[in-house]
């Protein structure tokens, strides 16, 4: 396997805090990973590291062998839980924002016939995300679910080499999110992307993956709780045949997910 | 029965309530008139109705016989005019400087504790000091507005700035925008409309500073009318002018309200 983002015996500590240690692994590029585990288990530190707003304590994560930009870049895309979308620009403004950034450097904003232009790339990726219909809306005229959905389409329109996904339908209703679930599968191999999605919901990391990682901690010391940090304790390979194994495996981590909280 | 805390008045009750606690106090103004009057006639303190509709009158519709001009419209402007360009300087001052230290951490450094530091300078204390700097002009009454304000609207749209969430910022980053770019397109045109809140909230300071400087150096405007008639103890004037200084407030606040709500929908609908 030739590993696109490598962890090699990463940890991740604020002062005495230990959130990650010892992490290493490989991912391939194209893989669907979903990351699983209580709260504060530090899976969503781990995907701030991969964004680049935090840095790693020691150890190595690498991006094609090299090691992860300290900032966020457009390489790296990012849906949130809430606060994706930029509320004083419509639907389309939204999405062309990032074609902007990019050809108009010192005004950030295009006019007459790049402006078009943009605008019809942005229009695609609207009807690939379902929104054609709501291009002159404003995010607070949408729906929770469409407000993800133009987050996506958002992060679509720079070609990331990798999209993060942070609990990205943890606010939305069981029916939406079955719609999301098959959107962001559908984009997945449309793009070719490489998807690290945190998510609380166990079943939706199982069903959307193609590789589940759960976050937990080895080591407990009941005095200082914070001495030892999580660790991937289970790295599942979900394309396997063997589904026996995988649901063994999902009553296993349920089992453990229950205890811990 | 229901308990009182579910009872809402409805809509027409809801206005006469509104209404009935102004219509007592000029009740009570009046019967206190009319208690003075029928001991002293040439009373002054609390003149009557029809007292104060000639003060205005003579000071509105008639030219004065000194300058010729009608005063209290020549007073108006120039208090709206020192008001509204010391309120348009702070407001730009308190934008460009506190998107400027909200969005850069490294301008906030140093320029954060000074600012505190400066807003908590009482400006009447330094009004002495403008009126030496800036002569007795209209620009020390301008200055005192803008020093009186501009702290209080630079922290303000500091806080406000750094309140944004940082979702938006991060995303931003992930589109490829610049510190520069993310400043104009992402923070700038969010700001705008919590500055318009700022500055209504810092209206009736403007308008305290304005008076202030007016009733000491000026030789017109609202508030140097007010404490010149005082020496006459000329209530039919005073009183008026004080309504008029109030309905002007009121407006100036509702005509911002108005305008960003028709110019950002989106800010409202969101809270």
């Amino acid at each position: 396997m030739t590993a696109f983002i490598q962890l090699d015996r990463l940890s991740k500590h604020y002062r005495d805090n230990v959130v990650l240690e010892n992490l290493s692994c490989k991912v391939a590029e194209g893989e669907f990973v979903t990351l699983v585990g209580a709260s504060g288990c530090g899976k969503s530190t781990f995907l701030r590291l991969l964004l680049g707003t935090e840095s790693v304590s020691s150890g190595q994560l690498l991006m094609a062998g090299k090691p992860i930009e300290q900032e966020p870049s457009p390489d790296r895309g990012i849906v949130f839980q809430r606060y994706s979308v930029f509320p004083h620009l419509n639907v389309r403004e939204n999405v062309v924002l990032g074609i902007e950034f990019v050809e108009s450097k010192w005004l950030g904003r295009l006019f007459g016939k790049g402006r078009k232009e943009a605008l019809e790339k942005a229009d695609e990726l609207l009807s690939a995300v379902g929104l054609e219909q709501a291009r002159y809306k404003y995010p607070h005229e949408l729906s929770g679910g469409m407000q993800q959905r133009l987050a996506l389409a958002q992060a679509l329109i720079k070609k990331p080499k990798v999209l993060l996904l942070d609990e990205p339908f943890g606010a939305l209703d069981p029916g939406i999110r079955k719609e999301m679930h098959d959107l962001v599968m559908g984009l997945w191999r449309q793009y070719g992307l490489t998807i690290f999605m945190v998510t609380h919901d166990l079943k939706e990391g199982f069903h959307l993956g193609t590789r589940l990682w759960v976050f937990d901690k080895v080591r407990h010391d009941p005095h200082a709780p914070n001495r030892f940090g999580s660790t991937i304790t289970y790295d599942l390979s979900l394309q396997s045949k063997d589904k026996a194994l995988t649901i063994a495996a999902i009553d296993e981590i349920n089992a453990q997910l229950q205890a811990v909280e | 029965m229901r308990r009182l805390i579910n009872l809402q008045p409805n809509r027409v009750l809801k206005i006469a309530l509104g209404i009935i606690p102004f219509l007592l106090i000029l009740l009570v103004y009046q019967i206190g008139s009319d208690i003075r009057k029928a001991e002293n006639e040439q009373d002054k303190l609390l003149p009557s109705f029809a007292e104060i509709a000639a003060g205005i009158n003579r000071m509105a519709f008639e030219p004065s016989q000194r300058t010729g001009d009608y005063e209290f419209w020549e007073d108006t402007k120039s208090s709206v005019k020192r008001l509204s360009i010391g309120i348009a300087i702070s407001a730009v001052i308190g934008l460009v400087v506190g998107l400027a230290a909200g969005a850069i951490p490294m301008i906030a450094a140093p320029l954060s504790p000074l600012i505190t530091a400066i807003s908590l300078i009482p400006p009447m204390a330094i009004l002495p000091v403008l009126f030496i700097v800036f002569g007795l002009g209209e620009l020390s009454k301008v200055m005192l507005i803008v020093i009186g304000v501009s702290p209080f609207l630079i922290r303000d749209i500091l806080q406000r700035t750094q309140e944004l969430p940082r979702e938006q910022l991060v995303k931003a980053q992930t589109l490829g925008g610049n510190s520069w770019q993310i400043i104009l397109r992402v923070i700038f045109p969010q700001i705008v409309p919590r500055l318009l809140d700022a500055v209504r909230l810092s209206l009736g300071a403007a308008w305290l500073f304005l008076i202030a400087a007016e009733a000491i150096a000026a030789t017109d405007g609202l508030g140097y009318r007010i404490f010149l008639v005082r020496r006459y103890m000329s209530m039919d004037i005073i009183l008026p002018y004080v309504v008029w200084i109030t309905f002007l407030a009121f407006t100036l606040d509702w005509c911002l309200l108005k305008f960003s709500r028709v110019v950002f929908p989106w800010y409202h609908a969101e809270k």
